[in-house]
């Protein structure tokens, strides 16, 4: 099991070099990849948009309640800040994507493998990765740093709402001392960079997926099952790694 | 000159794993004719079809298609030689996410610089030839078999192929359709000038259809000749094939311990 695991490896980073060598399809024809950033990102922005803000209103719920006990509840937005753009944003809106759009990306390719799309495709000597596979790519890679950045805004949003509107801490000190606190460059720049990593972690896990499955019914179902967890768990372990570089290396 | 045969297989092995599925197959594909490849299920006759679409390449020996041998061809001769080839494959194949139209058009698209009127009309002239013109704005979800295979095979001729190769194109069509697809074959064939090479197991469509028949089994050619001639063959494996007589050399019993014994009967061993 190991020895296959590792050969899949192997087959997936050729696979990821020679996607990117061909990707000119992709980008010269951008419309291709505009129809693959409308599937991916725009469809995701209902669940992106609504568990952001209940996230954000969680964040505050909990955020209040142990700052007041030390007399810091004015924190709140820092706090709510902080935590979304450095790391839920990011972390938690790559699960949401790997989930709904990972999913679909491996589906419909594997779906494709198994209806003969693709080989079809090669037949007429347009090669499949570069039309089909290529596209989604960049399509995932460009949407996930921009939900990821839609989703801290709804949480900090949805912050607001609770901490301001129903708890009551004060609304300058709310905003103020989050724009005191939150640096251009050390937390929302790393937020940025951590959702790009994500992002390509996630879509390259998918479009494998996808390629890679067995062209039947089962095939196709444990693919996109092994998309969500492997891209689950792919984004956890980056972060820890972003995070550790990021974070505490400046001291 | 122009070589007599459009495609030759020389000495053919072919395994997937370490199993061949073909041993040692030759046979030649006339220019301009319509040849069968008919056998039971898993005798290997897609497997050969692939290789002459050079989707796959020979363990050992040569397959020579269109005057170029396989095997020696990069990726840019190999996309040059598939554009000289259609294939239809057996549930159509097309491409679910685009109407009937941008299916036949896909080909005009990646591989040639026509302004789109002129896309339009040779799309219109495929689609009519397969009498599916109206269809053209449908999506491939909202087509019959039937007619989703029609349309396919207006996408293989887009380009005006030199050799079209089938795979199944019989399997699970009503009697009309199947009618409609076989006076297509014949048809298009002709028109185009072009070599068309049929797998299938379908024998009271195919032969009268056919001009050449090769039949394999286990991975070899048990017989070849037209039509005529095969029906007159004598080989007991052909006999039984066009006869569909349920027993003969291929058996209707899969191996097996005793009956009486499995059934725990006295007198079984």
């Amino acid at each position: 099991m190991v020895t296959t695991g590792v050969w899949r490896l192997g087959y997936a980073s050729r696979f990821f070099v020679y996607l990117l060598v061909h990707s000119g399809t992709a980008l010269g024809r951008f419309r291709l990849t505009m129809r693959e950033i409308y599937f991916a990102g725009v469809l995701s922005l209902i669940i992106i948009l609504v568990s952001g803000l209940f996230v954000g209103m969680v964040l505050a719920l909990q955020g209040y309640d142990t700052l007041q006990r030390y007399g810091s509840s004015e924190a709140l937005g820092v706090l709510v800040a902080l935590s979304l753009v450095r790391e839920l944003g990011p972390v938690v809106a790559g699960l949401l994507f790997a989930s709904r759009a990972g999913s679909a990306i491996t589906a419909e390719i594997g779906l494709m493998k198994a209806t003969e799309q693709l080989s079809a495709m090669e037949m007429m000597a347009v090669d499949p990765i570069a039309r089909v596979v290529a596209p989604r790519f960049w399509g995932g890679v460009l949407s996930m740093p921009l939900l990821a950045a839609l989703f801290s805004a709804m949480g900090i949003f949805g912050g607001y709402l609770v901490g301001v509107v129903l708890i009551g801490v004060d609304e300058g000190a709310f905003w103020s001392q989050m724009q005191a606190a939150v640096d251009v460059r050390n937390d929302i720049l790393n937020g940025v960079i951590k959702s790009v990593v994500f992002g390509v972690a996630v879509t390259l896990i998918a479009v494998f997926e996808g390629y890679d499955a067995v062209p039947t019914a089962e095939g196709v179902s444990g693919a996109t099952t092994r998309t969500v967890v492997t891209s689950s768990l792919a984004i956890l372990a980056l972060d820890f790694v972003l995070t550790a570089l990021m974070f505490t290396g400046g001291n | 000159m122009a070589d007599p045969a459009i495609a030759q297989i020389e000495d053919l092995t072919f395994a997937y794993g370490r199993e061949p599925v073909l041993h040692g197959i030759d046979l030649d594909i006339p220019r301009g004719k319509v040849v069968a490849v008919m056998g039971q299920s898993g005798c290997g006759k897609t497997t050969l079809l692939r290789i002459i679409a050079a989707a796959l390449l020979p363990t050992r020996g040569r397959a020579r298609v269109l005057g170029q041998v396989t095997g020696d061809l990069d990726r840019d001769a190999l996309y040059a030689l598939r554009r000289r080839m259609g294939m239809l494959y057996q549930f159509g194949a097309l491409f679910t996410d685009m109407t009937v139209f941008d299916n036949v058009a896909f080909q005009m698209r990646e591989h040639t610089d026509l302004p789109e009127e002129a896309i339009r009309d040779l799309v219109l002239l495929k689609l009519e030839a397969v009498g599916l013109r109206g269809a053209a704005p449908l999506m491939p979800g909202e087509l019959s078999g039937g007619m989703a295979r029609r349309v396919a095979l207006a996408r293989a001729i887009a380009l005006d192929p030199e050799l079209i190769l089938y795979d199944e194109p019989f399997t699970g069509l009503d009697p009309i359709a199947l009618g409609v697809i076989a006076r297509l074959v014949r048809q298009l064939n002709d028109s185009l000038g072009a070599t068309a090479v049929i797998v299938t197991h379908d024998v009271a469509e195919t032969l009268p259809l056919v001009d050449y028949v090769y039949f394999m089994a286990q991975g070899r050619v048990v017989a070849q000749g037209t039509p005529a001639e095969v029906r007159r063959s004598g080989v007991p494996f052909v006999e039984q094939f066009v006869s569909g007589a349920t027993d003969g050399p291929v058996p209707f019993h899969y191996p097996a311990a005793g009956y009486r014994a499995d059934l725990g009967l006295a007198g079984g061993a």
